[in-house]
């Protein structure tokens, strides 16, 4: 390791050298593949602050369109000292621990809602997250005894997932967004949080988002409580919804 | 094709029995009924199109009116022929007074209705007979394809935007291109009309973007000098409303699975069955190869343990599609290459599963889905998937390859994830060209012992589907862990039960000419 400090408020992308700032990045250009083509694609990695551009590949797609991949060094630099993110703290709890934690301190099964919204019609995400088999080896929602997981499935309309969700007074409600269509997925998010409000059911229920192209901060910002990316494993969100539905019951206890 | 895997004859003879008596068991509970959507597709068929000021589709119109007036069950030709014998100066004046419940009522049936509409229905059976034919010779004027055929998705929402794209694609090689429908579209029970430029997910299958992009790849074919298949998706409560739409306008392929939309659509169970026979009759006529949904089972649960589940579907969907006049040749049966790659030996599982379907299905072309559950967004993992799914793809001898994008769970396909996928499986299908001629498995080993333990599996399976019934079977959660009842689902208000007189003049035609007899 090198011995000099590393100045974390300057950071770059690290090729095999501290602040190298290499990078790769692949595009298509409306370009027919010609020397003109190459030049437009070095001046647009230019513009996009690489230095140094070096174009590996340039490949006609069809007669009217160029992909590239350009290496090249970038001159931008973060502040990685002045950010601060939330993040959602990983949990070791097991299973059987949730189970008995829910037990002991509710005495009842969470009711948790889950379904994909209005027009997606994707279930890989909720279905890794309720169904019994899980994801990645870890058993999903359906198969613990502390929750009462209901998979709505796909397509759910935001008016009757609220509705759902009052009649069976739900603890809490995770949304899976998977096609990301003109970015429709976000819309139908933050539909589902102004109707919540709208009903004034928002305080009362944990509500979470994930799929591809979501993470905890995006999710926040949405209004969520909590978000969660790819690669999610079932016991992560159980954990959160444990600690969050906790945490919100001790909040309301008078002190 | 030389068998590899030995798997005992006697035992797909009892699974292919088994298929059979399931089948039997649903034509004997759905031939006394009839659907909205089968009589929308009859009104589609003898020329009934557009949409009043409502944008509401004029087979809807009448159909709704039929029923309203208590007359649907006679089947919808029989309105329709007798306002046409009553005066009606063409289709369209004639649905336009069906449209009209309180005419709908009144109209009596008039004793020419047949010989009134004879002429018409000979008229669209030889337009979707040219059709045929006109593939046919299309695609004896160039060298035979390379297999397996590269399958290519578009979905921009906008048809305009999606012909420049499969352009795209089909010069860079893809044989055949589906233009993906929008997501909400499989449960609209009418079909949207003329060119659309925006949707979910997808482009909306509609008449006039079938031609429109049906134009497009013809306009390339030259230059290409090849003739590119085009796909849609036959499924939903428009099934075979789509499946006319696309003998019309000479689709090659279409999705169209006998149990997709009950699993996972939660359509009535009736309803789809139903109307999955008219739409693969219409098919079968029209020439076209149907693509089954296999693959859906692998994606919602365990590829591993669901492995039996698609091998005894695919012995089902053979045989309904068999009883509704598909030849073998058009039967693309699909599966999925869906393993956690993860997990050890899962290549060797994923060989065995697709070996195991080229063997029991010689005749079909089958359709081989790409990973999907266990893409992760990271692309460069993503493309050693595909990778590994093109090579078990070329070394089982695969017929239809869905070209599996890097980007996979992140994104509708940009051009450039089509393009590596496409540059990607002809890199393989060359470079691993014999090698599905060279490999032999070892006798009693990994593979071989696998594929007998799903075939076995499969016949445990398909025997008990047998003995209840695919109703209670869906009702008990046979597939995919999902259990639906026969009662429950969306388009149960659309079942009705026919008249004793009820007629549907295209499935008489085809009773007295079997689809896909020579010309």
């Amino acid at each position: 390791m090198s011995s000099r400090p590393r100045d974390l408020s300057r950071v770059k992308p690290y090729g095999d050298k501290w602040n190298d700032g290499v990078v790769q990045v692949s595009f298509t250009l409306p370009l027919p593949r010609s020397g003109v083509a190459v030049e437009a694609a070095k001046r647009y990695a230019a513009k996009m602050g690489i230095r140094d551009p070096y174009v590996t590949v340039s490949e006609p797609v069809g007669p009217e369109f160029t992909f590239f991949i350009v290496y090249g060094k970038a001159t931008h630099e973060v502040d990685a000292t002045a950010i601060s993110a939330e993040e959602l703290s990983g949990t070791s709890l097991g299973r059987e621990e949730i189970d008995d934690a829910i037990a002991k301190r509710f005495g009842r099964r969470l009711v948790v809602l889950g379904c994909a919204l209005e027009s997606d019609a994707h279930t890989v995400g909720i279905d890794a997250i309720f169904n019994p088999k899980g994801f990645a080896g870890d058993y999903g929602l359906e198969r613990y005894h502390g929750f009462d997981a209901r998979n709505l499935g796909a397509q759910v309309p935001v008016g009757r997932l609220v509705r759902l969700a009052r009649e069976s007074k739900a603890d809490a409600i995770l949304v899976s967004a998977t096609v990301t269509q003109n970015e429709i997925h976000i819309r139908h998010l933050t539909d589902l949080v102004d109707m919540l409000e709208a009903e004034g059911l928002r305080d009362r229920v944990v509500l979470v988002a994930g799929g591809a192209r979501l993470d905890h901060p995006l999710a926040k910002e949405l209004g969520y409580d909590a978000g969660f990316g790819p690669g999610t494993t079932p016991r992560l969100v159980a954990a959160f919804l444990l600690e969050e539905i906790l945490r919100r019951r001790e909040e309301a206890r008078p002190a | 094709m030389n068998a590899k895997l030995g798997l005992p004859e006697e035992r797909i003879d009892r699974c292919r029995r088994f298929a059979a008596r399931v089948a039997n068991g649903v034509q004997h509970e759905t031939e006394p009924f009839t659907t909205v959507s089968t009589e929308r597709t009859v009104l589609r068929l003898l020329g009934v199109d557009g949409v009043d000021e409502n944008e509401a589709p004029w087979p809807n119109r009448v159909v709704d009116a039929l029923r309203e007036a208590d007359r649907l069950s006679r089947g919808a030709a029989v309105w329709l022929g007798s306002a046409l014998a009553a005066g009606a100066c063409d289709v369209d004046e004639a649905a336009r007074r069906l449209s009209s419940p309180a005419e709908a009522r009144t109209l009596s049936e008039h004793p020419r209705w047949r010989e009134v509409l004879a002429p018409i229905v000979r008229s669209t059976l030889a337009r979707i007979s040219a059709n045929r034919s006109e593939r046919e010779r299309r695609l004896a004027s160039h060298p035979p394809d390379e297999l397996p055929l590269l399958y290519a998705i578009v979905a921009t929402g906008n048809i305009h935007e999606d012909v420049v794209q499969a352009e795209a694609a089909a010069r860079a090689g893809a044989q055949c291109i589906a233009v993906i429908r929008s997501t909400a579209q499989s449960l609209l029970d009418h079909v949207p009309y003329g060119a659309t430029t925006s949707g979910f997910g997808g482009t909306f299958a509609t008449q006039e973007n079938f031609r429109l992009m049906r134009a497009a790849l013809d306009r390339i074919e030259p230059e290409i000098g090849r003739y590119v298949r085009l796909v849609n998706y036959c499924s939903g409560l428009c099934m075979p409303e789509i499946a006319a739409m696309g003998a019309l306008e000479r689709l090659d392929m279409m999705l169209n699975d006998a149990l997709y939309g009950i699993i996972f659509r939660d359509i009535n169970p009736f309803r789809t069955l139903i109307d999955q026979n008219f739409s693969r009759r219409i098919n079968a006529t029209a020439g076209v190869v149907i693509n089954t949904g296999e693959d859906n089972y692998l994606t919602t649960a365990d590829a591993v343990e669901q492995a039996p589940a698609v091998l005894a579907s695919q012995f089902i969907n053979e045989r309904l599609a068999l009883d509704a006049g598909l030849e073998r040749w058009q039967i693309g049966l699909g599966h999925a290459f869906e393993i956690d790659p993860t997990l050890e030996d899962g290549l060797l599982f994923e060989i065995a599963q697709a070996q195991a379907a080229r063997e029991i299905f010689p005749g079909a072309p089958l359709k081989y889905m790409p990973p999907t559950k266990h893409m992760t967004g990271n692309v460069f993992r993503g493309y050693q998937q595909n990778a590994l799914f093109v090579l078990t793809s070329v070394a089982t001898g695969q017929s239809i390859h869905l070209l599996g994008m890097l980007t996979e769970a992140l994104h509708t396909p940009l051009l450039s994830d089509r393009w590596l996928a496409i540059d990607q499986a002809r890199m393989i299908r060359a470079n691993a060209r014999h090698l599905d001629e060279e490999m032999l498995f070892r006798p009693n080993g990994r593979i071989v012992r696998r594929a007998h333990a799903v075939l076995e599996d499969a016949e445990k399976l398909l025997q008990r589907i047998a003995g209840e019934g695919l109703f209670e079977a869906l009702a008990a959660g046979a597939f995919a862990d999902t259990r639906r009842p026969r009662e429950g689902g969306r388009g149960r208000d659309g079942v009705l039960r026919r008249h004793p007189e009820y007629s549907n003049p295209f499935r008489e035609a085809w009773d007295r000419e079997p689809a896909g007899a020579p010309s």
